[in-house]
C-alpha cells in the first residue's frame, strides 16, 4: 500500500485543493484522509456520505469529589498545568496526566474518560473518504490523527484500495509529524512568498528527519518569479513535481464545492500533470 | 491591552494583519506564537537582534542503578513515554509532557528530573517595535511549552500575538489571557468552516472576539450572514488584490508599503480598545 501525505509548513497554500483534485484523479482507486483534524476541510469539496461515526477519546480529565477532599492543596501546587484553582478544576488546562490523582492523600481524585472527537468513514464518488473532528478546545490531536490513520489503512485494505492520500495539517509539530511517519511521500504544497520559502525549509528538513522523500509543488507559483525560483534552487530539479498557475478557478472551485481538476482551466492541468509525475514514479 | 490574532483556517493573512497593525501603532509589541512557522520577524529586514534563549523541557532521568524495573512508572505515565525493559527503563522523550509524575510516583526514588531542548526564544527590535518570537525545533513535536515561554517573555501596553492556525492546543495557548482577538477570515466556505471552529473555541475561553474579512470580494458572501446572526463585528475588511498579495510575497509589511491602510490599522486597534472596556 502506497501512501502520500501533503504538507506545506504554512498554512493556506492549497493542501485541500490539491488533495481533493488528486481523489478525482485517483478515480475510486485512492482511499482518502483528511488528518487536519483541527480544521478539516476536505468533505467540503467531496461531499460525503456518511457511514460510520467513531468516538475519539483523548487523555483522560481528573474529576475531584468535594465531599472527600480536605482543601490540602496538594493536587494544587503540584499540577504541572496549574488547571487547579480552590478546589475547581478547568478542564481545557487539565492535560490528564494524573499527578493530581497520584498526590492526592485522600484519594478525592480520579481520572475520566474525555470525550475530545470524533472519527468518520464516509463514500464519496471519488472513493471512501475518513476525516475527523476535533471537539472545541480539545488537545491530543496527533492522537486523532493516528487512529485516523489507522482506520484508513482498515477501510483501504477492506476496499483493495492501494493508494491512501493524505491530507496533512499546516506546521510541524504533533499533528503534522503523525501525519507524517511512515509514509511513502510527502507531497510539499508550497507558494512564492517569503513565508512560503521559509516554512518550506523547516518542514523539508523535518520529513527528512522521518526519513520520507519529498517532491514539492508551487502553487500560484506566478504571484512572485523571483521567490518561485528561489524556491526551485531549494529543492532542486529532482524534487519539484511542478508549477500551478494562480487561477480564479481554485476559489470557484472552494465556493462551488468541487475538486479544481473538475472545473479546468490551467491550475486543473497543472495538477493533472503532477498526478502523471506521481503515477511516473511509482507513488500512486 | 493584549490582543491576538488568529484564524483557524491557515494563510488567511494572520501575519499580514499582526505585521500591520505592529507597523502601524508604531508602538507595540508583536509576539509570534505561531512557533512551528514563525515569519513576522521576517518582515523587518531592518530588525536588530537582541538576546535568545534555548527553552528546556523536563523529562526523567532514571537512575538504572537504583531502579528495580517495577513498572511504577510506567504503569501512572498517560503519555506512554516510558517503558520498561528487562535490562532498563527506556524513555520515549518525544512523548513526555514533562508532567513529573513519574518523578513522584517512584517507589525506588529513582528517578530525577533531567531536560531536553525543544526550542528558543528570540527577540527583536525594530524602530519602536518589539519582536519576540518562539522557534521549534525540527522534528519536536511539543509545542505549547514553547509558546508558554514566548509569551512569558512579553510585556508592554500592547501586546499583539501572531497566533498558529487551528484550534487545537497551540492556539489554546497563545490565545489564553488575552484581552480580544481578532480573528482573520476569508470569505469561502473553507475560511467560514474554519472560522465557525475558531469561534466556538474562544467561546469556550470567554474571550471576546471580531472578524477581519482578508480578499474580501474574491469567493461568497456566506460569511457575513454567519457574523450578522453570531453577533460577530466585522472590523475590517481587506480587498482581494494581486498587489497585496504582490507586497506580501517579497516579505514586506503592507500598511508599510500602501500607508493609506495605516488609518485604518489604527483605528482597527482603537474600536477594539473601545470594545474591551
Amino acid at each position: 500500500m502506497r501512501q502520500i501525505t501533503v504538507i506545506s509548513g504554512k498554512g493556506g497554500t492549497g493542501k485541500t485543493t490539491l488533495v481533493a483534485s488528486l481523489a478525482a484523479l485517483a478515480k475510486g482507486k485512492a482511499l482518502i484522509a483528511d488528518c487536519d483534524v483541527d480544521a478539516p476541510d476536505l468533505h467540503l469539496l467531496l461531499k460525503p456520505d456518511l457511514r460510520e461515526t467513531r468516538e475519539f477519546f483523548g487523555l483522560p480529565l481528573a474529576r475531584l469529589d468535594r465531599s472527600l477532599c480536605t482543601d490540602c492543596g496538594e493536587c494544587e501546587d503540584l499540577c504541572p498545568s496549574k488547571a487547579i484553582r480552590q478546589g475547581e478544576i478547568d478542564s481545557l488546562l487539565c492535560s490528564g496526566c494524573g499527578v493530581c490523582r497520584l498526590v492526592c492523600p485522600s484519594e478525592a481524585i480520579e481520572m475520566v474518560e474525555r470525550l475530545s472527537g470524533h472519527a468518520y468513514i464516509s463514500d464519496t464518488v471519488y472513493g471512501p473518504l475518513v476525516d475527523a473532528s476535533l471537539l472545541p478546545g480539545e488537545e491530543t490531536s496527533g492522537k486523532l490523527v493516528a487512529m485516523v490513520r489507522e482506520m484508513a489503512r482498515e477501510e483501504a485494505k477492506a476496499h483493495g484500495l492501494d493508494l491512501i492520500l493524505i491530507d496533512g495539517s499546516p506546521g510541524i509539530g504533533c499533528p503534522v509529524i503523525a501525519s507524517l511517519t511512515g509514509v511513502d511521500l510527502a507531497l510539499v504544497v508550497t507558494e512564492p512568498t517569503i513565508s512560503g520559502v521559509h516554512d518550506l525549509e523547516r518542514i523539508l528538513s523535518v520529513a527528512d528527519h522521518f526519513g520520507v522523500k519529498s517532491l514539492v509543488c508551487i502553487n500560484k507559483y506566478d504571484l512572485n518569479l523571483e521567490m518561485a525560483k528561489r524556491i526551485e534552487d531549494i529543492c532542486g530539479e529532482g524534487a519539484l513535481a511542478g508549477l500551478i498557475p494562480f487561477d480564479p478557478a481554485a476559489v470557484k472551485s472552494i465556493v462551488d464545492g468541487r475538486p479544481l481538476v473538475e472545473l479546468g482551466g490551467a491550475a486543473a492541468e497543472a495538477i493533472s500533470e503532477i498526478w502523471d509525475r506521481l503515477k511516473e514514479e511509482g507513488f500512486a | 491591552m493584549i490582543l491576538s490574532i488568529a484564524s483557524g483556517k491557515g494563510g488567511t493573512g494572520k501575519t499580514l494583519v499582526a505585521t500591520s497593525l505592529a507597523h502601524s501603532l508604531g508602538k507595540a509589541v508583536l509576539a509570534d506564537c505561531d512557533v512551528e512557522e514563525p515569519n513576522s520577524y521576517l518582515f523587518f529586514p531592518e530588525l536588530v537582534e537582541g538576546e535568545s534563549r534555548t527553552v528546556y523541557m523536563t523529562i526523567p532521568q532514571v537512575d538504572q542503578e537504583r531502579c528495580t524495573r517495577c513498572g511504577v512508572c510506567s504503569d501512572f505515565c498517560a503519555f506512554h513515554a516510558l517503558a520498561v525493559l528487562p535490562q532498563e527503563v527506556l524513555l520515549f522523550p518525544e512523548l513526555c509532557h514533562g508532567c513529573g509524575g513519574c518523578i513522584i510516583a517512584c517507589p525506588e526514588k529513582a528517578i530525577s528530573a533531567g531536560s531536553r531542548p525543544i526550542g528558543t526564544v528570540k527577540k527583536a527590535k525594530a524602530g519602536e517595535v518589539d519582536l519576540v518570537w518562539g522557534e521549534l525545533n525540527l522534528g519536536e513535536p511539543m509545542s505549547t511549552p514553547l509558546i508558554k515561554e514566548v509569551k512569558e517573555e512579553v510585556s508592554g501596553s500592547t501586546i499583539l500575538i501572531d497566533c498558529p492556525p487551528g484550534t487545537a492546543c497551540p492556539v489554546i495557548e497563545a490565545v489564553r489571557g488575552s484581552d480580544f482577538c481578532l480573528l482573520v477570515t476569508e470569505p469561502t466556505p473553507f475560511g467560514l468552516h474554519d472560522l465557525d471552529l475558531a469561534v466556538s473555541v474562544l467561546d469556550r475561553l470567554e474571550i471576546p472576539s471580531g472578524v477581519v474579512v482578508n480578499k474580501s470580494g474574491s469567493g461568497d458572501d456566506a460569511i457575513y450572514g454567519y457574523c450578522r446572526d453570531k453577533g460577530l463585528p466585522i472590523l475590517l475588511e481587506i480587498p482581494m488584490s494581486r498587489g497585496i498579495a504582490e507586497i506580501y510575497s517579497r516579505g514586506q509589511i503592507f500598511a508599510r508599503e500602501m500607508p493609506e491602510w495605516q488609518d485604518c490599522f489604527r483605528e482597527l486597534f482603537e474600536k477594539i480598545g473601545e470594545m474591551v472596556r
